[in-house]
């Protein structure tokens, strides 16, 4: 083989290497720049504390009621996304292909689906604050934030689910249908048991996506430096509020906060796709 | 063998039930149909809602919300429009597609073929893991570690060629938060979204075809070039969309490493610039009434822009449902 | 070709009367105008070269055909004196009563092996009392040939079965139901010949309680087993299955009428 193919070969494979390292390194830098920073601040104290009455100067301020606020609203978007985003999901599945009616509904929602899955997520955040604290006066609160994450984790919860029901094999829908099972009762007892693990995995990562986002907080929850339980109640605090207002200050112990509620919003993120990573490899979807 | 006993005559047997139509799927079929349109029902709900607290915005500013650079629309006379916001927003995303294609395409290119298989599996993981980090956390790390960084990269273009390429002159001889700096941050966190799906285009290729290269002698890029990459086209031009569209949208991030002036500038490596999301992020808190609509009424556009780029990605590329990841 | 009416068989021996059945998938049709009984307390096979149409046919029974997208399907299948396919009859009715056992095993693999052999019952809505339950479960795995293997690790998942117990168990499952007919659709030819032994002679016990159709590639299995035999072929590659002639098993293996089901017998084609 001439010199020069074998060059270029080892020149292009050598630069696809350098891309890869490329595309890494940032991950590697942020995450261990983010542990540094916010090793410090991260006492136990930050964790059980509120911002009330505390200044950016102040040293004693903590991100408990923005923890309290994020996982609660992000249970609310929990509640509603998911038996929404499921039952669509069984719609694609089950119902879609049994007419060609259903089928050109089916194949319109897939699309918007999928076109959903790129909504920005302060478009999200208007929509509700058009929706819900302008047009209904409901005002800003936890729930309008867990609508508003709701709306993003939908698209992603009606993917998953979808991908994972496609998987149960065929076999299992008309052995239940053999002994006479209607259609209802098969979904609900052969198929969604038998694609459940993967259907697990998926929600935890969309719960991964929903919950380090900030922009929609903006628009519905507007942020509370008190403990607020109630997330009707008013404007409520979310963790990654916190750090995105506490950063906006030019003093160092509010930037301190700012990193260890990073960490903290990294750690929750992170490691809950982690997780969902590696329990989806010890529970393999059937099919596989 | 086995010994078969004959049934015995059964002492429990389940009802005869008669041959009727029962009502449990019909209901079934109704509620999960009902969810379905549902979704739909939903991309209507936030264009009207959105529409309609734009309205009052729109009506005020007329044709003026497209020409418009400056942001006041609380001010009396209200003066505001998105062409500032547009303008930053779409350099800011062009730096990203510039930086983010070619390395997200490389580097799944190089998970693909070069790495055996498990390896190339837990790396494209790894890749994968940087869209879970947090948008905040970007913006954080952006403006404290990347911004300083990029400071003496953007002194050096201006250098080098910024006499003829005014884009990358800053008259002002300052570097620091710029469309550039923000353009790096989006680049990295759209990465991800452009390397899964240009995975997933390279993972569909037969392996026959790649055999069929590597046995007529060709090296092993040759057999990229020749064999995956044509058939990869679409799936890398949707991935490129798709990335494009998560950079349009892409809040937070960009608000924080930019700094929180409004201006337009054609400059990419002098401080200034905003973008319609970030600007939406940082004026929101303090705007008024009007102020919100006008905010509302850039949201509108940006809703527009990233549905119909999303639109175009998914025409281009079906995504197959079975997706084995 | 229509079914010669066997003059010993009364009217109430035959437990299934189909009439003129077409079947359908999208533009493409399966089976051409069958005709043929099949009669209680007996086992029919139906035999014939791959793709002729006998598991389609075998799956209009009990209306599970029409549950693949654009599939459909047309003439009447007579049961207990009502049309299966008129209008307003439920199909899932239908395989409450028509039972069908598949050609590779499907245990459902989320379920123990007792919640296998009452998962049928479950998904059909009954409730059951627990002695009915332990009643139920061990009558039916009696019934499939299981119980013994089984009969102490009933909670144990029915994926840690062989690939034959895994058959019989979906046997059981079928037979829970208490169906007065029950499909089979190549129950074998998945498993190895010991356990093949073992479902044939489960076959045969089950026809003193159940109407057995099986459906076989084998056809020293159709000799062995059933009672009747009906012979599908198509004419040609993309033209639909057709009946050729049905009988009394033994009769049809020495004697045929059709000389195309002489050859398929002794082997000249398919």
């Amino acid at each position: 083989m001439p010199a020069r193919r074998r060059t270029r070969d080892l020149l292009a494979r050598a630069s696809l290497l350098a891309a890869l390292i490329l595309a890494l390194v940032p991950l590697v830098a942020v995450l261990a720049y983010v542990l540094r920073r916010g090793l410090p601040g991260l006492s136990p104290d930050f964790l059980t504390h509120s911002m009330k009455g505390v200044g950016a100067l102040d040293t004693n301020g903590g991100a408990y009621h923005a923890i309290l606020g994020t996982l609660e609203q992000v249970g609310i978007a929990m509640v509603l996304a998911v038996p929404l985003g499921l039952a669509v999901a069984i719609y694609l599945t089950e119902i879609g292909p049994t007419s060609p009616a259903h089928r050109r509904l089916a194949a319109w929602i897939r699309f918007f689906v999928d076109v959903m899955t790129g909504l920005p997520s302060i478009v999200a955040g208007l929509f509700i604050f058009a929706f819900w604290v302008l047009a209904l006066h409901q005002g800003f609160s936890g729930l309008a934030a867990g609508l508003a994450l709701a709306v993003l984790m939908l698209p992603v919860v009606v993917r998953t689910c979808e991908e994972m029901l496609v998987l149960v094999p065929r076999d299992l829908r008309e052995a239940a249908w053999a002994t006479g099972a209607p259609r209802w009762r098969t979904v609900i007892w052969v198929v969604l048991p038998a694609a459940g693990s993967g259907i697990t995995t998926g929600l935890m990562l969309a719960v991964a996506r929903v919950a380090g986002e900030t922009a929609p907080l903006l628009l519905t929850a507007f942020g509370y430096d008190a403990i607020r339980t109630s997330p009707v109640a008013g404007p409520q605090a979310g963790l990654p509020m916190f750090v995105y207002d506490q950063s906006g200050s030019a003093f160092a112990p509010a930037i301190e906060r700012a990193w260890a509620g990073a960490l903290t919003l990294i750690g929750l993120v992170v490691g809950l796709t982690v997780l969902a990573r590696l329990l989806a490899r010890r529970f393999r979807p059937l099919g596989d | 063998m086995t010994t078969t006993t004959p049934a015995a005559p059964p002492t429990t047997r389940p009802a005869r039930t008669p041959l009727r139509e029962g009502p449990g799927d019909r209901l079934f079929t109704w509620a999960v149909t009902g969810a379905g349109i549902s979704v739909l029902a939903l991309i209507v709900a936030i264009s009207v809602f959105l529409l309609s607290q734009a309205w009052p915005a729109l009506a005020q500013a007329g044709a003026g919300f497209i020409t418009e650079q400056e942001w006041f629309p609380d001010a009396q006379p209200p003066r505001f429009g998105i062409a500032a916001l547009v303008v930053g927003t779409l350099i800011s995303s062009a730096v990203a597609l510039l930086l983010a294609v070619p390395v997200g395409v490389a580097a799944s290119l190089c998970v693909v073929e070069l790495l055996p298989r498990r390896l190339g599996r837990a790396i494209g993981q790894m890749v994968d893991l940087l869209a879970s980090v947090p948008s905040v956390v970007y913006g954080l790390w952006g403006f404290s570690v990347l911004v300083p960084a990029l400071v003496p990269l953007q002194r050096w273009l201006d250098a080098a060629v910024g006499s003829f390429v005014p884009l990358l002159h800053s008259p002002s001889g300052i570097y620091g938060r710029s469309l550039l700096a923000a353009g790096v941050v989006l680049a990295i966190m759209v990465l991800p979204t452009i390397a899964a799906l240009c995975r997933e285009s390279f993972l569909q290729v037969p392996r026959a075809h790649r055999e069929a290269a590597l046995a007529l002698g060709a090296t092993r890029w040759e057999m990229i070039r020749t064999a995956v990459l044509p058939s990869t086209r679409p799936g890398v031009i949707a991935a490129s969309m798709l990335g494009l569209g998560r950079a349009l949208g892409e809040t937070i991030a960009v608000a924080m490493v930019l700094s929180a002036s409004f201006d337009l500038t054609w400059h990419w490596v002098e401080p200034g610039g905003v973008t319609i999301a970030a600007n939406i992020a940082a004026k929101f808190g303090e705007a008024g009434m009007l102020g919100r609509h006008a905010l509302v009424a850039s949201g509108l556009v940006l809703f527009t822009l990233t549905l119909a780029v999303n639109a175009v990605a998914r025409l281009v590329v079906r995504r197959s449902v079975v997706a084995g990841r | 070709m229509s079914d010669p009416e066997d003059p010993a068989a009364t009217p109430g021996d035959r437990h299934l009367q189909v009439r003129d059945l077409n079947a359908w998938f999208g533009t493409f049709q399966a089976i051409a105008e069958v005709s043929l009984s099949l009669h209680s307390h007996q086992i029919t096979a139906l035999i014939g070269p791959s793709g002729c149409g006998k598991s389609t046919f075998l799956r209009t029974l009990n209306r599970i055909h029409e549950a693949t997208p654009g599939a459909r399907v047309s003439g009447t299948i007579t049961y207990a004196g009502q049309d299966l396919y008129a209008a307003g009859v439920s199909a899932t009715a239908v395989r409450r009563r028509i039972g069908m056992v598949f050609q590779r095993p499907n245990p459902f693999p989320t379920l123990s092996i007792r919640d296998n052999t009452l998962a049928g019952l479950r998904l059909t809505g009954h409730r059951l009392s627990k002695t009915a339950r332990e009643e139920i479960t061990q009558r039916c795995l009696l019934g499939a040939g299981l119980w013994e293997e089984v009969k102490d690790r009933l909670d144990k998942p029915a994926v840690s079965l062989s690939g034959g117990q895994q058959q019989r168990l979906c046997i059981a499952r079928a037979i829970a139901v208490d169906p007065e007919v029950l499909l089979m659709d190549e129950p074998c030819s998945a498993l190895d010949p010991i356990s093949t032994l073992r479902i044939e002679e489960l076959m045969v016990s089950l026809k003193a309680n159940y109407t057995v159709v099986v459906v076989t590639h084998n056809m020293q299995q159709a000799a062995r087993v059933s009672d009747r035999t009906a012979f599908f072929t198509i004419a040609a590659a993309g033209q639909p299955g057709r009946l050729i002639e049905v009988g009394d098993t033994s009769t049809m293996f020495t004697t045929p009428s059709d000389p195309r089901t002489e050859a398929y017998i002794t082997g000249r084609f398919g």
